[in-house]
């Protein structure tokens, strides 16, 4: 399954499937893949960022720059397992190492007050305690969002 | 307070001990966990991101529907190829021919009438006007269009303007062959803005240019003087700006909508089981998207005028616009967007990512001050 402009065969489904640990069901990773062609205009095999931003609703979204990092120039395949954090069969630690990944801008395993930019935040975390050079690990990160009210979950539109 | 161990193998001596602040049920110190947990949460915003990813309105607008594939079998496959045949054997050349005639018709009158009567300015705009009416009639028929008109023929009057939903430049067409419009369209490069640039300017078509920043301005104004003048022809506008598959409608600019004049919608819908008449300008010509039209069936579409609708005291441009975006819509069966058709030529303005970005900041502070 080199090129986008290809199209899918059962074994590449499966493929898919598999690597995203079976979060999304076949008929989804065909709409996903139908989505990915019509998101990659020039049929480069990855979506760039500008095409990213050409979706009006994301380019809105505030936390799109920071998304726009970990998405873009994704193969088929990693854009599923980006996107498989949102199944709402995906565990809560999954999902909530999306979010550290996230806040994690400087991808060193650590997010550090560098990372968290709005001060708001800052404030916050000096009042729970945390000095400016601490730092917090993904294990932290379970342990403070970890509740039944996080849902992260997108539907994928099966026709 | 117990000193639960870390799960982490890494010794930190900055970290604090997290345990500490999760709320024990014992312990009453529920204040700063609370808060640290819903200022680090974003899974809402971070959702939307995803669901925006996945699917968004905005690119639905703008989706060519794929022709149903036949079921291909012994018995399908040979009618489908003598379809094939028909269409392009004898429809296409009888097609072509019609239009031929038709434009030779069109141009052995219209030019003496545009050369020979610069006198007399009536009898040559009522010519003139008939005249476009002919030359659409003959290209709607070079389609097998067939169009079925609801309510009372448009009427030329002054302060009143048209708008209609936008599918596809045949749009104008075939509104034009029943009543001759100024329109007011981009210009177009190739035979098209030649067209534009003889036969429409005469009608008293006003040209804009979406890339030039000014221009809205005086586009604006010729708008208010083509509207204000008594014998002019009346106004077609697309509020869209852009072209929509004919499934969904975009947000109405509102330059139409305050002119101080009354508005008449036209909803236009066309059948989608003879010919998706969308006009994807993006990926054909618009000659591409006339051959695609003439080596069709047919072009069925149904025209409604409805009802003129009048600013009401107290609306502003943009109520009324999505009022008689409101009254099309639902004429035509078309779901409404709540997009800026330009979008689809340039990237939503800083102004609106800062917008969102201040009530994603405020929804947080609120979260913090409701604790």
């Amino acid at each position: 399954m080199g090129s986008a402009s290809s199209t899918l065969t059962q074994y590449d489904i499966e493929d898919v499937q598999e690597h995203c640990n079976n979060l999304f069901s076949q008929q989804e990773i065909v709409s996903l893949y139908q989505r990915f062609c019509q998101l990659d205009r020039t049929a480069k095999g990855f979506i760039s960022a500008e095409e990213f931003l050409s979706v009006p609703e994301f380019a809105v979204n505030p936390l799109s720059q920071r998304l726009l990092k970990m998405v873009d120039g994704l193969n088929f395949k990693d854009f599923v397992i980006f996107l498989s954090a949102f199944s709402p069969k995906a565990s809560m630690p999954q999902k909530i190492e999306l979010i550290f990944k996230v806040y994690d801008s400087d991808y060193n395993g650590k997010v550090t007050f560098n990372d968290i930019m709005e001060e708001v935040l800052i404030k916050v975390m000096q009042e729970a305690g945390y000095s400016k050079d601490s730092s917090l690990l993904v294990d932290d990160f379970v342990k403070i969002l970890d509740h039944p009210g996080l849902k992260m979950e997108v539907e994928v539109p099966v026709d | 307070m117990s000193k639960l161990t870390s799960s982490s193998s890494e010794l930190d001596l900055d970290r604090p001990n997290i345990e500490d602040y999760l709320p024990p049920d014992s312990i009453p110190q529920p204040h700063a966990k609370l808060r640290l947990r819903d200022l680090l949460d974003i899974s809402p915003t971070l959702t939307e991101a995803a669901g925006a990813i996945v699917d968004d309105s905005f690119t639905r607008c703008f989706k060519s529907n794929p022709p149903e594939p036949w079921n291909w079998n012994i018995y399908l496959f040979p009618l489908w190829c003598l379809g094939v045949v028909v269409r392009y054997g004898i429809l296409f050349p009888g097609r072509v021919l019609v239009l031929t005639i038709g434009w030779i018709i069109f141009l052995s009158c219209y030019i003496p009438v545009h050369l020979l009567l610069t006198g007399h300015d009536k009898l040559r705009k009522r010519l003139e006007r008939a005249l476009v009416e002919l030359i659409c009639s003959f290209f709607v028929a070079s389609w097998t269009g067939v169009v079925k008109y609801h309510g009372p023929r448009p009427c030329a009057r002054p302060k009143q303007v048209f708008v209609a939903n936008h599918t596809s430049m045949i749009d104008f067409i075939v509104l034009e062959q029943m009543t001759a419009f100024a329109v007011i369209m981009q210009k177009h490069p190739g035979w098209v803005g030649l067209l534009q640039s003889t036969i429409l300017d005469s009608l008293g078509c006003i040209w804009f240019n979406r890339s030039e920043a000014k221009d809205r301005e005086i586009v604006a104004r010729k708008l208010r003087e083509h509207v204000e003048g008594s014998d002019n022809n009346p106004l077609l506008i697309f509020p869209e700006g852009t072209c929509v598959n004919n499934q969904f409608t975009v947000m109405f600019k509102k330059g139409a909508f305050e002119l101080g004049s009354t508005v008449c919608p036209i909803a236009i819908k066309y059948n989608k089981i003879f010919v998706d008449a969308f006009w994807n300008s993006k990926k054909q010509s618009f000659t591409t998207h006339l051959l695609q039209l003439m080596t069709s069936w047919a072009v069925v579409c149904d025209v409604w005028y409805l009802e003129p609708q009048n600013m009401k005291p107290g609306e502003t441009a943009i109520e009324f616009a999505e009022r008689v975006r409101d009254i099309i819509s639902v004429r035509a069966g078309l779901k409404k967007v709540p997009w800026d058709g330009y979008l689809k030529y340039s990237r939503p303005s800083p102004k609106h990512r800062e917008r969102k970005q201040q009530s994603f900041a405020e929804s947080v502070l609120h979260r913090l001050e409701e604790k």
